[in-house]
């Protein structure tokens, strides 16, 4: 087990990239630290999978180095670096029983047989295939060999860290449930590094203790998902997270005070002067209804989604989102909409802009 | 049920029942009519009855034409199945030179039987071919035309250079359609290149590797045009198959009576053993989808 280091690392996969457009993952330096679950969230082809890789080692990046804890692993071949992966589509040894496959990365290092026998049981129990073991991989369900291909990628114990390829695209949602919360159990029991790569954010939440948003190449931000929530560093990780995301208007700003169109809202925070485009942003969840408070709005429709009311609506900025909590009416009176200043985000050109002091 | 019955349908299939007949049936029909019959010309025929075939399974000529040949084709088989696999693990899989590759691995498989049987004839000649001359002057005494060794070798040779191709084709096919997330998964297990080889490879080669064997067994057992244009089945009769028996047989001794048995038993026997690789085939498949 080890810290997971990367150092200016870049990767493109045209020989002689020339500018930034080139490149699949733009320069990033990240710590990932030993024992931690991450969660690699962010949308198709964002370069998820090639940083996976490139930790993984199947990938070799085009520029900076990888360090597990102090040895530089960047020219180190997939084997040398004793890690293990689990893929988007079950990968299973054809010919080999359930058995053989779970013992297969055991009996590669050598391992005694009794350890891998006892070993391989554990592992069978925990992905609910005990009765299966003596059967021949080939037959069985997409989930199934998925089930497989996750076991064979727990079943060393020494691992410096395991890497999940959105590993639960084939799998039944009960099942699903049921895998990921056996793969958190696991976690606080070995304490593995685990990198859980999904492009669902629920999933990602659940699994993670910080959550590494990735956008166009680039992370854009590392932290717990609350973080995420309530500051999101990119105006992508505002739209990615949060269901529907956040709400974001472009604003002239002067220190504590945004001013959209002819309205003027309140900050809860002081801000230098911005260049480029200035737009504040605002969770659906801390946009309130109002009797006259706040800026005018027109109502278009309300969605029932379960467990609250979705409103959608515009004001003189642009369309709003806001999520009305479960049992509030919406009467005739409530004609505006308070923006909670202290939930306000201020962005310039997509990042967000730290304030200078909270407003008294 | 009232089905509508319709034999008009049957006049479709006519015009190939008597293609058939005609290029099939009837020759066949001719020869199982010389297995059981005698003959002292002008197309008058007597009964025979089994005569023949016992005449042609006690006949020591014959074991010797089938003991050549099975060995013939298990060596055969032992050298260019692996040699087979061997070349299809390591030729490029992508770019020019995998283009490259395959178009010369094709080239053998293109030039006809004779024509190969030529170019082995003359390149093997001690006086003027460039494979025999370069021998004997290196101090190799290798003459395909009287010594039995360097005959078999020659044919043999020729054969793998002929076929292995074909082997090489089939197993590449095969291992191009295994996805790249296999190899990867083999790494992240550090399953050694054999542990590859054995249980990623070799399983999804199965399919194509018992087609390739199946061919080259046939073929190779049925083998005629090539060593008779090198060798003529000699020296002696050391280089002489079956067929090549069976044709001095029926059309030099013009033996038609015991020739048709021995081409029946001929027959019977390929048939046999493609039948036992069909059905080993199908219940493999069988399994798997089990």
């Amino acid at each position: 087990m080890a810290q997971i280091t990367l150092k200016n690392l870049a990767h493109s996969y045209v020989p002689n990239p020339k500018s930034e457009a080139d490149f699949a993952l733009k320069q990033m330096d990240h710590v990932w630290q030993d024992g931690g679950a991450y969660a690699l969230l962010g949308s198709s082809g964002c370069g998820k999978t090639t940083l996976l890789n490139i930790i993984s080692g199947l990938v070799r990046p085009s520029q900076g180095r990888v360090l597990f804890g102090d040895r530089d692993v960047t020219d180190a071949e997939t084997a040398a670096r004793n890690i293990a992966q689990v893929f988007q589509f079950p990968v299973v040894y054809d010919t080999m029983t359930v058995r053989d496959n779970l013992a297969f990365p055991l009996r590669n290092r050598g391992m005694d047989a009794g350890y891998i026998a006892a070993r391989v049981q554990d592992i069978a129990r925990m992905i609910g295939m005990e009765e299966a073991l003596h059967r021949k991989a080939k037959g069985l369900t997409a989930d199934a060999k998925q089930k497989i291909s996750l076991g064979r990628g727990m079943v060393r114990e020494d691992v410096n860290a395991i890497l999940f390829d959105e590993p639960l695209t084939v799998i039944d949602p009960h099942m699903k449930w049921e895998l990921r919360t056996q793969l958190k159990q696991l976690h606080h029991q070995f304490g593995h590094t685990m990198i859980y790569v999904t492009h669902d954010q629920t999933e990602a939440l659940t699994f993670a203790d910080k959550v590494v948003v990735m956008y166009d190449g680039r992370v854009v931000q590392m932290g717990t998902p609350e973080e995420l929530f309530e500051t999101p560093a990119h105006t992508f990780v505002g739209y990615f997270i949060g269901s529907p995301g956040m709400n974001f208007f472009d604003a002239d700003v002067t220190g504590t005070r945004a001013r959209l169109g002819d309205a003027v809202v309140d900050l809860g925070a002081a801000y230098g002067p911005q260049t480029g485009r200035v737009q504040i942003g605002i969770r659906p969840e801390h946009a309130e209804l109002t009797a006259g408070e706040g800026l005018p709005l027109q109502i278009q429709r309300v969605e029932d989604v379960g467990r609250h009311r979705l409103l959608r609506g515009t004001i003189a900025a642009g369309e709003i989102n806001i999520v009305l909590p479960e049992g509030t009416g919406i009467g005739a009176d409530l004609t505006h909409v308070r923006l909670r200043p202290e939930k306000i985000n201020l962005y310039s050109d997509d990042w967000r802009v730290t304030p200078e002091g909270r407003a008294v | 049920m009232d089905k509508t019955q319709n034999n008009k349908a049957w006049f479709l299939v006519l015009p190939v029942l008597v293609l058939v007949a005609f290029s099939a049936v009837l020759p066949l029909m001719t020869v199982v009519n010389y297995a059981f019959n005698d003959t002292f010309g002008n197309n008058r025929f007597f009964w025979a009855g089994l005569e023949w075939f016992e005449q042609m399974v006690t006949s020591s000529r014959m074991h010797d034409a089938l003991g050549r040949q099975i060995l013939f084709s298990a060596i055969i088989l032992a050298i260019e199945v692996p040699l087979g696999i061997f070349i299809a693990l390591n030729m490029p899989k992508r770019g020019f030179w995998a283009s490259f590759c395959l178009v010369v691995m094709a080239l053998p498989l293109l030039i006809p039987f004779n024509v190969v049987g030529t170019i082995w004839q003359i390149f093997g000649r001690v006086d003027i071919g460039l494979l025999g001359r370069v021998l004997n002057d290196l101090g190799i005494a290798y003459n395909y035309t009287n010594n039995p060794f360097d005959a078999w070798a020659t044919v043999i040779v020729m054969d793998v250079w002929h076929w292995t191709s074909l082997v090489a084709l089939l197993c590449y096919a095969g291992l191009n359609s295994i996805p790249q997330a296999y190899y990867q998964a083999a790494r992240i297990d550090q399953a050694s290149r054999w542990a590859v080889f054995r249980y990623i490879e070799l399983p999804k080669m199965k399919g194509v590797l018992l087609i390739a064997v199946l061919l080259r067994f046939m073929d190779s057992f049925m083998i005629y045009t090539e060593p008779f244009v090198v060798t003529g089945g000699g020296p002696g009769n050391s280089t002489t198959f079956l067929s090549i028996d069976l044709v001095k047989m029926a059309i030099g001794q013009f033996d038609l009576g015991p020739a048709a048995a021995f081409s029946l038993m001929y027959f019977l026997v390929i048939l046999l053993v493609s039948w036992v690789f069909y059905t080993v085939m199908t219940n493999l498949d069988r399994e798997e989808q089990k």
